[in-house]
Parts: C-alpha cells; structure tokens; sequence
C-alpha cells in the first residue's frame, strides 16, 4: 500500500534515515497518509486510513472525542522505543471504539510490510508496554533504595529466572532514567496509582537535567 | 520441587537423601529422576559414569531419624507456616548442631519460619526456581537471627553445585516474585480493562522487551489459582494494590479457567498445542 509521510521533525518511530521514510510517496498518490513528529493532522476521508504518531497523549487530543462514540479512519501508532535505544519492531496500533476494521486492517498492513509486529489496543495512557513496565522499573527501583539487593543481583534475577534479555533496571538505566521520569509522571497524573509514581532515582535524574 | 533440588545436590558431588512422609511421592520423585538423568545423557550433558556416581549419592527415606546424618536440610514441603515449623522443630530433636536448615519458600518469611526451631541462627532461605535441576538461580536470605557462618557455608554450598547465588533480604518475595506477582497482576487488569487482548499484550512485550514468554501465557502455565495464592501472600502484608488479585483473576478461577493444566485459561490448550495467540 501507497503511503504519503507529513513530518514536523525527527520521527521517534522512524528516525531520519530509517527506509521507512523513503518509502514514501506524494499524497496524491497514496491510499494513507502518516503523520510524524508532531505534524498537524488534517482528515482526509478518502484515503484508507490516516496514521497520526503518538508520543505520550492519547489519540483523542488528535481527533477529538464523543464519549465513547468516537472513531474514524484516524488510527494512532508508536513503534515501542526505550527511551535512547533504538526502536523496537513492535507497533502499538491505537484505536477508537468507532474506528473501522478496514483502516484497521490498512495501518496493519502497512507496518507488516514493512518487516514489523502490529499490537492493537484501545486509546489509554501508556497504550500496552509502558502501561506495564514503568510500575515494575519503578518497584526494582524502590527496592534498590531499600536495600532488598544490589542493582546487579536484581536485574541478574530477572535474566536466570525469567530469561529476560535485560533487567528491569539496567535498562531503565539503559533508557535514560529521565525518559523513564517523563513517562511514568504522566501516566501517574492519569491513573493516580502509587505504582506509577516516579521512583526517587527517577526524580533525582529529572531534577539534575533540570538544574 | 524437592526432586529438582535433590539432583542439584547429588550432581554437585553431595551424599543426597530425600525425605517425604509419602512413600508414593518419593516414588514418583525418583522415577522422574531416572528419566531425567536418562536425556542428560542422551543430550550430552552427563557422561554414563556421572549418571552412575549421581544416582549412587541419591536415597530416600520416609524416616526422618535418617536425616540426623545431614549437614545441610533443605525444605520444600507444603507452603504453610504451620507444617514447615514443625518440620524445622522435629529436626531440632534428630540433627546435630551443626547442621544448616535451609527453606524454599516463595512467600513466606525466613525469620518466621526460624521461630520454628532452636536454631534460629543457622536457618537460611534457599529459594529455587522451577524446575530446580534445570534453573541456575538460587535466592539466599538470611533471617534476622541468621549468623554469618550459616548464610556463607549454604551460600558456598550452592556455589559447590554450579548453581549462581543472589543475596536478598528476607521481604516479601524476594526479589523475583516480588517484581513478577505484580507485574502479571497487572497484565490481567489490561486485559480486565480492555486495553488489548491477551494475545496482543504477550506480542507487544515479547516484542518490544524480547521477553520469552508473554505474562499471560506465563500465568497460563503457573496456574491461575496459584497466581491467587501468590497474590493473597503478598497483598496483606505489603498493602500494594498492584499485587492484590485482579477481579478477573477471581471470576476465571471461579469458572475453572486455570490456565494450562485445566485447557484453558488467558488462552486454549489441547496437548501440547495452543490457541488464541
Ligand atoms: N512450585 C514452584 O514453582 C515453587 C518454586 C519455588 C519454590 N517453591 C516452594 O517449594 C515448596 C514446595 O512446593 P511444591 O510446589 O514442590 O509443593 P508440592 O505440594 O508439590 O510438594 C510438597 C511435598 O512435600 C511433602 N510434604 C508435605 N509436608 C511434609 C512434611 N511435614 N514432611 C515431609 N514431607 C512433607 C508432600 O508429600 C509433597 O510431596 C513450597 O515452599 C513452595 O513455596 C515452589
């Protein structure tokens, strides 16, 4: 499928550079059109579906919303990204309760074609991975404060006894533990849980890039 | 479990004896030894003459005067405080001073489990991960009476079996239940929630984190019942939210959704095979 590109900036899915972007074609050409980095969105009904980035809000502050009734051929993606490390090959796919199969089906086969793993889920804060993580980076971060291990033997924990490739704070670490900051603040101001309150480590390296 | 540790200890070169007040379930424990030992062989992982000298240094007995000859015990009977304090105060009266109780608790706690015996200070947690003869990691925590000595010889110990020690304190779940009890908690509440279906969040996070197996799928072969227990462990002692069971989890073991070993639990299972991922 034919897709145009409308970028504001460096795409955090799609750094410059990645083929993804060459790909591209004019919008007059192409059955969808994806917006990058912050590009203002514009419907555009006759196309299949039109893609629209997303950092942390929801796909709502894009389209509006109607109370549950929402939903068009406006589909909200992310590839998942560890803050500093590359892009993974997995793309959050965000969707409306109205929106309809067919864009559905259209944004997935773009991004299938394009060698990568659609996940679909439901417009809410932190979509599927960071929703998940960010408590548990949080929780090793806390215990690594209250002395229950050292760092090394928390994350080695995670690797022999899960099979994880990395532990959760070594790669939280690995991240940026201000991205991971940015991120769990604003899942926190959403849910209002204690397990996405940013652990102090966090807020130390937040606060020292502020100063 | 105990048969797991048992052929930790008898191929790290250490006399082994296990012990179970039932006959049948050593029985049980020492046919799935055989066969195990069988495919190491066959893999190449143990030579015939290893297999041979390992199977010599294994015993059982359901007589617990037998163990008085032990320089470390390890146990791993059934998940109550009750029945591991008696344990511990029934080998007080049969084993010698010097000999190291060691507990393979996943919930509860080493310093309490102690006050079981007179020993308190030669009393260590040892906690395994399944299947012991195949995973590594050791968890070691010292209770609060714990002495030096007693943590450093069973710390030592593990090392003398190849196995990879991590010191932790005596918390709820150690390290390892203590990140993972919430975090699966949590993957049903997304699911509960409606953020994506089962399937799409073990994709997303085997994806993006190269996990091996996605929570779901992992709570699947835990059991969901199990993941009840371990919730209603944790929760009341730590307060956090995040390990209290899900109300999901509780209508899916009401409706005898229990994972793998029922046919069905986040997904369907027939044989070896599964579905709806
Ligand atoms: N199953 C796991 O994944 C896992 C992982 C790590 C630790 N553990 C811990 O290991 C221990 C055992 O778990 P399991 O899953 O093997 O349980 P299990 O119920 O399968 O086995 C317990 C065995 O202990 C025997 N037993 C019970 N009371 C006894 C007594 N007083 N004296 C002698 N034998 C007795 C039973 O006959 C049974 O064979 C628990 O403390 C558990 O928390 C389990």
């Amino acid at each position: 499928m034919h897709y145009a590109i409308i970028k504001a900036g460096e795409s955090p899915s799609f750094p410059d550079g990645d083929p993804f972007l060459a790909a591209g074609v004019a919008v007059s050409q192409a059955e969808a059109v994806i917006y990058l980095a912050g590009a203002k969105l514009a419907h555009n009904d006759a196309k299949s579906v039109v893609l629209v980035e997303l950092g942390n809000e929801s796909l709502g502050e894009h389209t509006g919303e109607l109370l549950g009734e929402e939903g068009s051929n406006v589909v909200g993606f992310a590839r998942y990204r560890n803050g500093l490390d590359a892009p993974s090959s997995l793309v959050e796919l965000v969707v409306q309760s109205r929106t309809p199969q067919d864009a559905v089906a259209a944004a997935r086969s773009i991004f299938e074609a394009a060698g990568l793993v659609v996940a679909i889920c439901t417009d809410q804060a932190g979509r599927i991975v960071d929703r998940l993580v960010r408590p548990k980076y949080n929780a090793a971060l806390r215990l690594l404060d209250e002395g229950l291990a050292i760092q090394k033997d928390i994350d080695l924990t995670c690797r022999l006894g899960l099979g994880y490739p990395d532990g959760p704070i070594e790669r939280a670490v690995r991240g940026g533990l201000v991205h991971h900051h940015d991120i769990t603040k604003a899942l926190f101001e959403t849910y209002g849980t204690p397990g996405y309150a940013p652990a102090r480590r966090a807020v130390v390296a937040a606060r020292r890039r502020e100063s | 479990m105990g048969a797991g540790i048992a052929i930790v200890a008898a191929r790290g070169g250490f006399n082994t004896i296990s012990y179970d007040r039932s006959q049948e379930a050593l029985e049980r424990s020492h046919n799935a030894t055989i066969a195990f030992f069988e495919k190491s062989v066959e893999r190449g992982k143990m030579t015939p003459g290893e297999r041979g000298r390992t199977v010599k240094a294994m015993r059982s007995t359901t007589d617990l005067d037998v163990l008085g000859e032990c320089d470390l015990i390890i146990e791993a009977v059934f998940e109550e405080l009750s029945v591991k304090r008696d344990l511990l105060r029934a080998l007080d009266a049969v084993c010698e001073p010097r000999t190291i109780f060691a507990s393979n608790t996943s919930t509860l706690s080493i310093t309490e489990i102690a006050a079981g015996s007179k020993r308190p200070h030669k009393v260590v947690g040892m906690h395994f991960c399944l299947p012991a003869q195949l995973m590594k990691l050791i968890e070691m925590s010292p209770g609060l009476l714990t002495s030096e000595e007693t943590f450093q010889s069973a710390w030592q110990w593990t090392l003398a079996c190849g196995q990879i020690p991590v010191k932790t304190q005596d918390k709820p779940g150690f390290i390892l239940n203590a990140l993972l009890v919430p975090f699966n908690n949590d993957a049903i509440r997304a699911v509960e929630a409606g953020v994506a279906s089962a399937a799409d969040i073990d994709k997303a996070l085997k994806t993006a984190l190269g996990y091996k197996m996605g929570p779901l799928e992992l709570i699947d072969l835990i059991g969901l019942d199990t993941q009840v227990r371990l919730s209603e462990a944790f929760y009341p002692i730590t307060l956090d939210g995040r390990a209290a069971a899900p109300p999901l989890l509780r209508r899916m073991v009401a409706a005898g959704l229990l994972g793998r070993k029922s046919g069905q639990g986040f997904f369907r299972y027939e044989g070896e095979a599964m579905f709806g991922a």
